[in-house]
């Protein structure tokens, strides 16, 4: 026992074998798999041509994807902002009432996460048909002239989705931030009380930053199911109506299962990875800046 | 760690730096030269066939042909895979391209399945084995047409033929006995009809858009009674020589439009699933519903005697189409005996069991029993559309990219995001960037 364990490094290596040789094969090779794929214009069956980086240009000139793209950002406010905020509220709240009953709600708001998410589309895709509950509340509350089948309306089908996201995701969110705002010690509490700290500002100073570290996950994680989102919007609107709630990661499926344009949908897989890589990385930079 | 990323990244990449495809064979496939149609001196073969004939009717005729084929030609025997359609539609690339596969498919007659396969050479062309059975004499050449490519699967609807359906489709319309009392005999008394229900306070013609292709049958209908059989084919095979911007074209997406403006369809339609559209028919809530023969079973359950179907009255042409057609692989190492069980499958024999499973049988359709009420209504329209010569592909058949194009054009269409003109355009469009190739 001369050296500490992991020394030499050669050793070291030896150790993390396992698992890289299980990480290199199902995510390195199928990444680098993919890459190689994106050079290439290929039906899935026969020879491929080789492209260069045309199918790369193509997902920047083609408008259709840079919609895609775009709806996945505006899906980003539905599934992370939204949730933060409301999760937030919510687990103050619960938090400081110190209800009765506490595991019993967290177990409420935590449940459509354990829902899959086919089940929670059509249950939704349900709700939101014209003669759906939704707009049987509306009708009987007099708002009649809101009452439309919103999956199949320009304006409504994408938030549509989103509250779709922002319901799902709010549960994962307020179960993260509660866990967080359990470990804030109860003398900081008091000492900001002692300093005449009202509920909101109490909020300011000794929640939102203890919990840092909770939200930069929750971002991280929401931010995630945003942009890949595919499940829903393929059991509900199919993109539609037009093309109005088109995703990326639906446009991957659509072209190399259906289309068979294996290449272009490995182009937008990529570029999908690599959006997803920035926006992860920082929000992690942010994060640990912040608590640093 | 980074280096070994790296390393591993770069090893992972030179392991891959083969041409996408290049294991599996290519080109086109050639027939053998000769044909043996003797099936019970072919000797011990196997035959793996993989079929989606996994539903009630379905399910039942494809059992029962097996062990019919089975007993009569105790040489060959048939192990069977059956699957949903959209398992099938998945698997069956990946199954075609290994050196494993099966002898005979069932693939969908579509340029992104059948079309990709002729290309690739996975399936053979099955003329010669038709002209020995003497498929031609009782599959006319409109309904064969669905399974007929170039042998480089760039022309859909002409040359080879890859495939042999036993079902047969088509589009028509439904309608409720109780609110129709005689069934509309042209065009114009069908659009005086659903006036008459509108003033009624029904929901004249009954339709759930949030999938975005059940407007396809509906418009395709419209067309129908405007445009000739043959420019429909020409532009729903995706063959050069026809255009999407002609009056008649205009004028069968301007009636679309005027439907909608007129209140024809339920409200907020373009947010119905079409499930949800034709069980609310089968409650008994609107008066016509424009839909393929498929529905027969649903709705026969749900609405008994009260519901009959119709062809379109007095329409120019007819959509319809065929079940999944059976082809043979290139893989098959006894091709006479798949052709010989296809053949089989085809006979009039077979022809009578479909019937007497509740299907729809493409051929011989005037030598069965038709059944009463709704079935024989179908058994009706469908003989008449496949002996008048009528019948028209789907329009989404045309291109790879049409199902999506037609489908999101319709929406914009019907929600007035499009004009009638712009939308032809983006037919024109997608019709002939590939037609034009």
């Amino acid at each position: 026992m001369s050296s500490p364990p992991g020394e030499p490094r050669r050793i070291g290596y030896l150790y993390i074998l396992p698992a890289l040789v299980v990480y290199g094969a199902f995510l390195l090779y199928p990444l680098g798999r993919a890459v190689h794929l994106s050079l290439f214009e290929w039906d899935g069956i026969t020879l491929g041509k080789f492209v260069g980086l045309s199918n790369y240009a193509d997902v920047v000139r083609d408008a259709g994807l840079r919609a895609a793209f775009g709806h996945a950002l505006v899906l980003i406010v539905f599934y992370a902002v939204l949730p933060v905020l409301i999760g937030l509220v919510l687990a103050t709240v619960l938090q400081r009432a110190r209800v009765r009953g506490l595991g019993f709600f967290r177990t409420i708001v935590f449940l459509p996460q354990v829902i899959a998410m086919v089940v929670v589309a059509v249950a939704w895709r349900h709700i939101y048909a014209p003669d759906g509950p939704l707009n049987d509340v509306l009708r009987a509350i007099g708002l009649d002239s809101l009452a439309r089948g919103w999956l199949g309306d320009y304006a409504f089908a994408l938030p549509a989705v989103g509250v779709i996201g922002t319901w799902f995701e709010t549960g994962l969110v307020t179960v993260l931030l509660l866990a967080g705002m359990a470990r804030i010690p109860a003398e900081r509490y008091e000492a900001a009380r002692l300093d005449g700290a009202g509920p909101v500002a109490e909020f300011f100073a000794v929640v939102l930053p203890a919990v840092r570290g909770e939200i930069a996950v929750a971002v991280t994680l929401t931010v995630i199911a945003a942009l890949r989102t595919f499940d829903l919007v393929y059991v509900t609107t199919s993109g539609g109506p037009g093309t109005s709630t088109s995703v990326p990661s639906y446009e991957v499926y659509h072209r190399a299962f259906e289309l068979g344009q294996v290449g272009s949908a490995a182009a937008i897989g990529v570029c999908l990875t690599m959006l997803i890589f920035a926006i992860t990385l920082g929000v992690n930079r942010l994060a640990d800046r912040s608590t640093a | 760690m980074k280096k070994t990323i790296v390393a591993a990244l770069a090893l992972s990449l030179t392991a891959t730096a083969c041409t996408p495809g290049s294991g599996s064979s290519s080109g086109p496939a050639s027939a053998p030269s000769s044909v043996r149609t003797d099936a019970a001196a072919l000797g011990q073969v196997e035959l793996t066939v993989w079929d989606q004939e996994v539903r009630g009717g379905q399910a039942a005729q494809m059992t029962a042909q097996i062990k019919a084929f089975e007993a009569k030609y105790p040489n060959i025997k048939i192990k069977r895979v059956s699957r949903s359609f959209d398992d099938l539609k998945t698997t069956l690339r990946l199954a075609l391209s290994g050196n494993d596969a099966p002898d005979v498919v069932q693939a969908n007659n579509g340029r992104s399945d059948m079309g990709e396969f002729v290309k690739a050479g996975q399936l053979v062309p099955l003329d010669k084995w038709a002209s020995a059975y003497k498929w031609g004499e009782r599959y006319p050449d409109s309904v064969l047409q669905y399974s007929r490519y170039s042998a480089d699967g760039k022309t859909f609807g002409e040359g080879n033929l890859y495939g042999l359906p036993q079902v047969g489709e088509v589009v028509g319309i439904y309608y409720n006995k109780t609110k129709v009392a005689k069934p509309p005999a042209s065009w114009a008394e069908f659009e005086a009809e659903l006036d008459k229900a509108k003033q009624a306070g029904d929901v004249p013609l009954q339709f759930g858009n949030l999938d975005k292709w059940p407007a396809i049958h509906v418009f395709g209908t419209v067309l129908d009674n405007y445009a000739l059989p043959d420019q429909i084919t020409k532009l729903a095979f995706g063959r050069p020589g026809a255009t999407w911007t002609t009056p008649e074209k205009q004028q069968a997406a301007e009636v679309l439009v005027s439907w909608a403006d007129n209140g024809y369809f339920p409200k907020g339609f373009n947010g119905q699933g079409y499930d949800p559209a034709w069980q609310e028919f089968g409650k008994g809530k609107g008066t016509f519903l424009i839909a393929g023969t498929w529905l027969q079973a649903d709705l026969q359950k749900a609405l008994g005697d009260k519901v009959g179907f119709m062809l379109p009255p007095g329409t120019k042409s007819v959509t319809g189409g065929t079940g999944l057609p059976f082809g043979i692989t290139n893989k098959s190492k006894n091709p006479d005996a798949a052709a010989a069980y296809i053949n089989f499958i085809t006979s009039p024999d077979a022809m009578k069991t479909l019937t007497s499973t509740g299907n729809l049988p493409i051929a011989d359709i005037a030598a069965q029993q038709a059944p009463a009420g709704l079935a024989g209504d179908i058994f009706k329209g469908f003989g008449t559309a496949v002996d008048s010569g009528l019948l028209v592909p789907y329009l989404d058949y045309a291109t790879p990219t049409m199902y999506d194009t037609i489908g999101a054009a319709l929406q914009d269409l019907l929600a007035k995001k499009a004009t009638p003109q712009q939308f032809l355009d983006k037919l024109e469009a997608d019709y002939s960037k590939f037609a034009g190739k």
